[in-house]
């Protein structure tokens, strides 16, 4: 194991590149060796057989946006947590203390949007019927 | 060791460990067929060499010559990339896994991992987070109806989930304090009066947090209960609908190269990685902890492919309701505690 910390790094690189190029290798091979005969039916889009009607580029539910935005404040929470996990054993009852506070305030948004219903996904929010 | 050596054992081990990684995750592909088959009371593949054993390799083969089709509508560079990016994240993440000790071969003293970060477990998280990438692209470049449908409860289910599976480590992360996979392995070492082993799932509630990964990694991974992303029975296949030959079979390349990391780290987080009772010669105390480490795996994939055979599927609502309002507060609740115990201990 060498001590520079940068080397330890470059096996991660290499299996990086090596995964990389396998997949790369095999999509070319299927496009080189398989064969292609298309036909109208067969390039237009999947629909079990009916006429397609316009294309998939239209709006879908809000829902997704507002889980997305979620992830990224819950996922921040999680990596906020992770150092102090880690060295918990050196603060002591100090750093639990201090991060129940953080808990706490994180708690307090996640009741907010369950109670405003954003976890909702069964029925439309009956408060104003948009979501 | 000097850089040089140091780069060309890794390059080694890194070859290996890709086919080694592939192998498994084509039969595990047929374990699968063969599990369920026989939980449905049927044979599974039996025609393709002795016990359907050479069906994996008339898969691939079949896949590479099957029709390329890449359609008009789609917007193809993603189309392409989407598949790549996601097989080739679900093979990078198993770079920091160890699956035993260290080991000497023709006077090389390596470990049996391909590199010893202290960040390995970041590292895992951070891979396989990127996997998600290659299914909303792969669902939104097809353009089509399906595919989009899945792509988007794919990647609203994926990052979801991700929370509780991330917030679920951080009880362990606590008893070891350390983010290193083999650190974290040998602070499971020894037992509890002698015949409990000392592992994370026995210990201070952590069997909560064993449960909580256990899930997040099913519905992560796309796995039935929470295959709702390619629910075939409203999706036809979800976020591949429109891929065919080798692209299709890349991202189940991706999904069976997911399991095996996430039982590998399940492994090795709650289980106690590569440590079991050693005994007789010294070739075979060199070899039992790699055994029982890979038969900690097997027994974990087995159950994942029990579960698929056994579950029905989750309905969307209640899919994310079990994750949110469920499983997020019950891993808050479970770090909270775990954090209470140790603060007091220490």
């Amino acid at each position: 194991m060498p001590d520079n910390y940068f080397v330890r790094y470059l096996p991660l690189l290499i299996h990086f590149l090596l995964a990389a190029a396998l997949a790369g290798a095999v999509v070319t091979l299927s496009w080189v060796i398989g064969y292609r005969r298309p036909t109208r039916a067969k390039v237009s889009p999947y629909e079990c057989g009916i006429t397609p009607v316009g294309d998939a580029r239209g709006r879908f539910s809000v829902k997704f946006y507002l889980v997305a935005m979620l992830f990224i404040l819950f996922d921040v929470e999680a990596v906020f947590l992770y150092p102090w996990a880690v060295i918990l054993r050196q603060l002591k009852m100090y750093g639990f203390w201090e991060m129940l506070v953080y808990i706490g305030i994180v708690l307090v948004g996640f009741f907010y949007i369950w109670k405003e219903g954003v976890l909702d996904w069964g029925q439309p929010s009956a408060r104003r019927g948009e979501v | 060791m000097n850089v040089g050596t140091f780069i060309l054992v890794s390059a080694i081990k890194t070859v290996i460990a890709l086919l080694v990684l592939l192998t498994a995750v084509a039969y595990t592909v047929w374990l699968e067929r063969k599990v369920v088959g026989h939980i449905q009371n049927r044979w599974g593949p039996t025609r393709v060499g002795p016990f359907g054993l050479l069906q994996p390799l008339a898969d691939g083969v079949k896949f590479m010559f099957k029709e390329d089709l890449v359609p008009p509508h789609v917007y193809k560079p993603l189309y392409i990339a989407a598949p790549i990016i996601a097989v080739v994240c679900a093979l990078t993440s198993i770079s920091v896994i160890p699956i035993g000790n260290w080991v000497t071969v023709g006077g090389l003293r390596t470990p049996l991992q391909i590199t010893d970060l202290n960040i390995g477990l970041l590292i895992i998280l951070g891979i396989t987070s990127m996997g998600v990438y290659g299914v909303a692209l792969a669902g939104w470049s097809s353009n089509s109806k399906y595919s989009l449908l899945g792509g988007l409860r794919a990647s609203a289910q994926m990052v979801s989930y991700e929370i509780s599976l991330g917030l679920s480590l951080i009880g362990v992360l606590i008893l070891a304090g350390s983010f290193s996979l083999r650190e974290i392995v040998d602070a499971q070492a020894g037992s509890f009066w002698g015949f409990i082993p000392k592992w994370n799932i026995f210990y201070g509630g952590q069997i909560v947090a064993f449960f909580i990964y256990l899930t997040s990694a099913y519905a992560e991974t796309n796995r039935i209960p929470f295959d709702l992303p390619e629910a075939e029975t409203e999706l036809v296949a979800g976020y591949h609908t429109e891929y065919s030959a080798m692209k299709f079979a890349m991202f189940f390349m991706a999904e069976y190269a997911n399991m095996i990391t996430v039982s590998c780290v399940a492994t090795l987080l709650f289980l106690g990685g590569w440590h079991g009772p050693l005994f007789g010669a010294a070739v075979l105390q060199e070899i039992l902890p790699v055994f029982w480490f890979l038969l900690k795996v097997f027994v974990f994939l087995f159950i994942y492919i029990w579960v698929r055979g056994t579950l029905p599927r989750f309905r969307y609502d209640q899919l994310m309701a079990f994750g949110w309002k469920f499983l997020l507060p019950l891993a808050i609740a479970n770090l909270v505690l775990t954090g209470l115990i140790v603060a007091l201990r220490s």
